[in-house]
C-alpha cells in the first residue's frame, strides 16, 4: 500500500492528531456555529419579544426533560467505557457497552416523542407562537444529531465491528471519532434543557 | 474498506467516472459542472439584458421558446424577470464561481501543490461532489415548478420570500444540499492541508494558492452553518407556518396575514449576512492564490512578499467574520452598530491592498512573458482594483444611504467578481491546463479570448456605476422607464432619471453580447486542445518552481511516483547563482 493515504491511523508528529480526529473537531466546529446560530436565534427573538412565556406554561414537563438529559449523560458515560474496553482489548465489553449507549437513545427519542405526541394532541404546534417554534426547531435539529448518531454507533455495533478482527487500532480510533460526537450532542441537550425547560 | 487509493487497475467505468474518489477526477467533475453553471447563470443574464435595454419589445428568434408563463409573445413578464435575477445571482455564486475556485482548482491542486497522494478523506470528497450536484439539480428542477423559480433576490429576504412561490421553498432545499457539500470539502481541504504535506513542505513553504484554500476552507466551514439556521427557520416559515421572520401584523395585498407573529426580519438578514460577508472572501481569496502563482511564474521572480501577504490573508479571514452588517446599513438597526462596522470594514481594506500592492511590486523589474494566462492575471490586478475601491463608498454608512441597492453596487461587485475572480479562473485554466491534459491550449485563441473580454466587461460594468450614481435601483424590471423623465428639455428635475442614464442599458446589453460571442474562441479552445492542443515536451512546461510540477502530466493515480521532498520555499525564482532562472521546491541543489 504505498500510495495509502498517510496519518489515516498514525499520529502526525507536527499537529500530534490523525486525519480522523482532526475531522471530527473541524465537524464539531462547524456544529458550534450551527447550534450558535440557533441559540442567537433565541436569544434575538426573545429580547425582541413583548411577552414570552415559560417552557411550563407551554405544557412543557420538566420532569420529562429531567429524565432525558439523566439518560443522555448515562448513555456519554457508556460510550466512554466502550471505547475504554476497545482500548483494554475486551471486545465483549465494548458490545455490552455501545448496546446500552444505542439503548438509552433509543430511550430519549421515545420520551421525546412522547413529549411531542403531546403538544400536538393540545394544539401546541410550531405555528402557535415563536417559544414553541424555536422549541420545535432546537429539540428537532438535535434529534436529528440523535438520529445521525444512532446511524453510525448502530453501524459500528453491527457491520463495522468486524473491523477489529482486521485493523483494531483504526476502529478503536473510530469509535473514539463517534464518542466525540456523542459527547457533543449530549453537551448541545445539556444547555438546551435549561433554556427551553427552566428559563 | 481499506484505505488504500490504489483501485484503478480494476475500477469499474462507474468507480472510475462516475463515483470516483480520485481528487483529480473529482476537481474535473466540479470543473465541467461548475463551468456549465456558469454558462447557464451568464444566459440568464443575457435574457435579463434584454429586457433592462428593450422593455415590452419582443424578444427576437428565442422569445417565444419561454411560453405563456413567463414570456407571452416573447415580452418578459416582471415575475419571470425576478426569477432571472435571483437565479443569475444563485447560480453564479453558489454553483459556478465557488465550486470552480475551490472544488476544481482545489481539489485537483492543493494535494499536488503539497506533495499529497489525494485528499484526507476520498470518499467524503466524492460525496461532496454529489451533494454539491443533487443541489444545482434541485434548483435547474425550481424553474419548472407552479409559480417557478426563487423570485425573491439571491439573498431571499422574508417577508416576501416566505410568502413567494414554491420555487423559494426548493430553493432552501437546494442550499441545504450546498452548504452539506461545502461543509464536508472545508473539512477534507483542512484536514490535508494540515496532515498530508510532504516532507520538508512546512506551512511557511507552502504555495499561496495553498494558503488562500487553506483560509477559504475555514471560512467555508464556520460561515455557512448560520445561512443554514437561517434556511432551517424560513423553511419552518413556509411548511410550517411558524413566524420566526414575519413581524405581527404584516399586510399583504391588503389583506392582514394568518401568522402568530412576534418574528424579526432583522434575524434572517444578520444570519445570512453573518455567511454571505464572509462568502464574498470565498469568492477572491482563491482567485489571488492562483494569480499569485502565475504572476510569481512569468515574472521569473519571487514574489514581493510571501509573508506579508500571507499574514494579511489570515487577518483578513478572521475580518470577514466581523464587517457583515456593512450590507445593512438602511435596515435601522442603530448607528451606534453602523459605526462599529463601518469601522471593521475599512480595516478590513488594509489586507486586501497589501496582497495587491504585493502582486504590483512584483512586477516591478521582472522580465514579464505576456502569454494568455498573464495576460489574465494582469487584467485581474486593476480591475479588482475597481472593484475593491469603488467598495469603500459602500461601507461608510453615509455614503451607502445614497448608493445602496443601486446600480453601483452591481457595478462594484461584478468588478470583484466577474473581471476579478472569473479572469483569476480563465487564468488558471489555461496556466495548468497542460497538467491536467498534457497539451497547452492555443495561444491565438486565447488571445481572442482575452482582448474582447476585457473591454467588453468594462463596458459592461463602468457605466452601470454611473447608473448607480444617478439613483437607478438594481430591481427595475423596466430598466427604469417608469422613473423616466418626462419634464421638458432644460428643466432640472430631482430623484428622475434622464434619458441618457437609462440609455446606458442598451451600452451595457450590447457589451454583454459582445462578451457572450468572445467566449466562442474559449470553448472551441477548451474542447479542441484536449484533444489536439499541441503536446507539452516537458512536466514543467511553465518551467515552474511549485510541487505539481513535479507529478507527469496527468499525474496517475496517487499522484507522485515517489514522496516529493521540499527543499525550498515556494518561489525560488532567478536565485543568484543558480543555474537556471527557477529553483523548483522539489529539486534539491539550486
Amino acid at each position: 500500500m504505498s500510495d495509502a493515504i498517510p496519518y489515516a491511523v498514525d499520529i502526525r508528529p507536527d499537529t500530534g492528531l490523525n486525519n480522523g480526529k482532526m475531522g471530527i473537531w473541524l465537524f464539531l466546529a462547524s456544529e458550534v456555529m450551527l447550534f450558535g446560530g440557533l441559540f442567537s436565534s433565541y436569544v434575538l427573538l426573545r429580547t425582541g419579544a413583548s411577552h414570552w412565556p415559560l417552557g411550563v406554561d407551554e405544557g412543557l414537563n420538566i420532569w420529562l426533560g429531567l429524565v432525558n438529559t439523566i439518560v443522555l449523560i448515562t448513555s456519554s458515560v457508556t460510550m466512554v467505557m466502550a471505547w475504554a474496553s476497545l482500548k483494554m482489548q475486551d471486545f465483549d465489553k465494548f458490545k455490552k457497552f455501545l448496546g446500552a449507549t444505542l439503548l438509552l437513545s433509543c430511550v430519549f427519542l421515545v420520551v421525546k416523542a412522547f413529549e411531542y405526541g403531546g403538544k400536538f394532541a393540545h394544539g401546541s404546534v410550531p405555528s402557535k407562537n415563536t417559544f414553541l417554534a424555536i422549541y420545535f426547531v432546537l429539540t428537532g435539529v438535535h434529534g436529528l444529531h440523535i438520529i445521525g448518531g444512532m446511524v453510525v454507533n448502530g453501524y459500528f455495533w453491527g457491520p463495522g465491528s468486524k473491523m477489529w478482527k482486521t485493523d483494531p487500532e483504526r476502529f478503536t480510533g473510530r469509535i473514539e471519532i463517534a464518542g466525540l460526537y456523542w459527547h457533543f450532542v449530549d453537551l448541545v441537550w445539556i444547555f438546551l434543557f435549561p433554556v427551553l425547560y427552566l428559563l | 474498506m481499506d484505505n488504500s487509493l490504489d483501485s484503478s487497475h480494476s475500477a469499474s467505468f462507474w468507480r472510475k467516472y462516475v463515483f470516483s474518489i480520485d481528487h483529480k477526477w473529482i476537481g474535473i467533475q466540479y470543473g465541467i459542472t461548475g463551468l456549465l453553471f456558469l454558462l447557464f447563470g451568464f444566459c440568464l443574464m443575457l435574457l435579463m439584458r434584454w429586457q433592462l435595454a428593450y422593455p415590452e419589445r419582443p424578444l427576437p428568434f428565442f422569445g417565444a421558446w419561454f411560453g405563456e408563463l413567463r414570456m407571452p409573445e416573447g415580452v418578459m413578464l416582471p415575475e419571470f424577470y425576478n426569477q432571472l435575477g435571483a437565479m443569475h445571482g444563485t447560480i453564479m455564486i453558489f454553483l459556478g464561481v465557488v465550486p470552480l475556485a475551490v472544488g476544481a482548482f482545489g481539489n485537483y491542486f492543493v494535494p499536488l501543490q503539497i506533495g499529497a497522494p489525494d485528499m484526507a478523506f476520498p470518499r467524503l470528497n466524492m460525496a461532496s461532489y454529489w451533494a454539491y450536484f443533487l443541489g444545482g439539480v434541485t434548483m435547474l428542477i425550481s424553474f419548472f415548478v407552479p409559480g417557478g423559480a426563487a423570485n425573491s433576490g439571491w439573498t431571499s429576504y422574508p417577508p416576501l420570500a416566505v410568502i413567494a412561490t414554491t420555487g423559494q421553498t426548493l430553493w432552501l432545499f437546494g442550499m441545504i444540499f450546498l452548504i452539506t457539500s461545502s461543509l464536508l470539502g472545508s473539512i477534507n481541504f483542512i484536514v490535508t492541508i494540515f496532515q498530508l504535506r510532504a516532507p520538508g513542505m512546512t506551512l511557511m513553504r507552502m504555495p499561496f494558492f495553498v494558503w488562500t484554500q487553506l483560509t477559504t476552507a475555514f471560512l467555508l466551514l464556520l460561515a455557512f452553518p448560520a445561512l443554514e439556521v437561517a434556511a432551517i427557520l424560513q423553511l419552518m416559515d413556509r411548511l410550517a407556518d411558524t413566524s420566526f421572520f414575519m413581524p405581527s401584523g404584516l399586510v399583504v395585498s391588503g389583506e392582514i396575514q394568518d401568522y402568530s407573529g412576534g418574528g424579526s426580519v432583522l434575524l434572517y438578514q444578520h444570519l445570512f449576512w453573518f455567511l454571505a460577508h464572509p462568502e464574498v472572501y470565498v469568492l477572491i481569496l482563491p482567485a489571488m492564490g492562483i494569480i499569485t502563482e502565475i504572476i510569481a511564474n512569468n515574472t521569473r521572480k519571487p514574489i514581493g512578499g510571501y509573508k506579508p501577504m500571507v499574514y494579511a490573508l489570515v487577518f483578513l479571514g478572521f475580518m470577514s467574520f466581523v464587517v457583515w452588517a456593512h450590507h445593512m446599513f438602511l435596515t435601522g438597526m442603530g448607528t451606534a452598530i453602523s459605526s462599529f462596522f463601518q469601522a471593521t470594514t475599512m480595516i478590513i481594506s488594509i489586507p486586501s491592498i497589501v496582497i495587491l500592492a504585493a502582486l504590483m511590486l512584483t512586477l516591478w523589474g521582472g522580465s514579464i512573458r505576456f502569454n494568455v494566462p498573464m495576460l489574465f492575471a494582469l487584467a485581474f490586478l486593476p480591475m479588482f482594483g475597481i472593484g475593491g475601491l469603488t467598495g469603500l463608498p459602500l461601507g461608510l454608512s453615509t455614503a451607502d444611504i445614497h448608493l445602496h441597492d443601486t446600480y453601483y453596487v452591481i457595478g462594484h461587485f461584478h468588478y470583484v467578481v466577474a473581471p476579478g475572480t472569473l479572469f483569476a479562473l480563465f487564468s488558471g485554466i489555461y496556466y495548468w491546463f497542460p497538467k491536467v491534459t498534457g497539451r497547452k491550449m492555443n495561444e491565438f485563441l486565447g488571445h481572442l479570448h482575452f482582448w474582447p473580454t476585457f473591454i467588453s466587461m468594462n463596458i459592461i460594468f463602468m457605466p452601470m456605476l454611473i447608473q448607480g450614481l444617478a439613483g437607478m435601483s438594481r430591481r427595475l424590471w423596466d430598466g427604469g422607464l417608469t422613473y423616466a423623465d418626462t419634464t421638458p428639455e432644460g428643466v432640472l428635475t430631482g430623484g428622475i432619471l434622464t434619458a441618457g442614464i437609462i440609455g446606458l442599458h442598451k451600452v451595457i446589453s450590447m457589451g454583454a453580447w459582445t462578451m457572450a460571442l468572445f467566449q466562442i474562441p474559449f470553448i472551441f479552445n477548451f474542447f479542441w486542445s484536449i484533444w489536439w492542443g499541441k503536446k507539452v515536451t516537458s512536466d514543467n512546461p511553465w518551467e515552474a518552481t511549485t510541487l505539481e510540477w513535479a507529478a507527469p502530466s496527468p499525474p496517475p493515480h496517487g499522484n507522485f511516483a515517489t514522496v516529493p521532498v521540499t527543499y525550498r520555499g515556494p518561489y525560488e525564482y532567478s536565485v543568484p547563482d543558480a543555474e537556471r532562472d527557477f529553483s523548483p521546491q522539489f529539486q534539491e541543489t539550486i
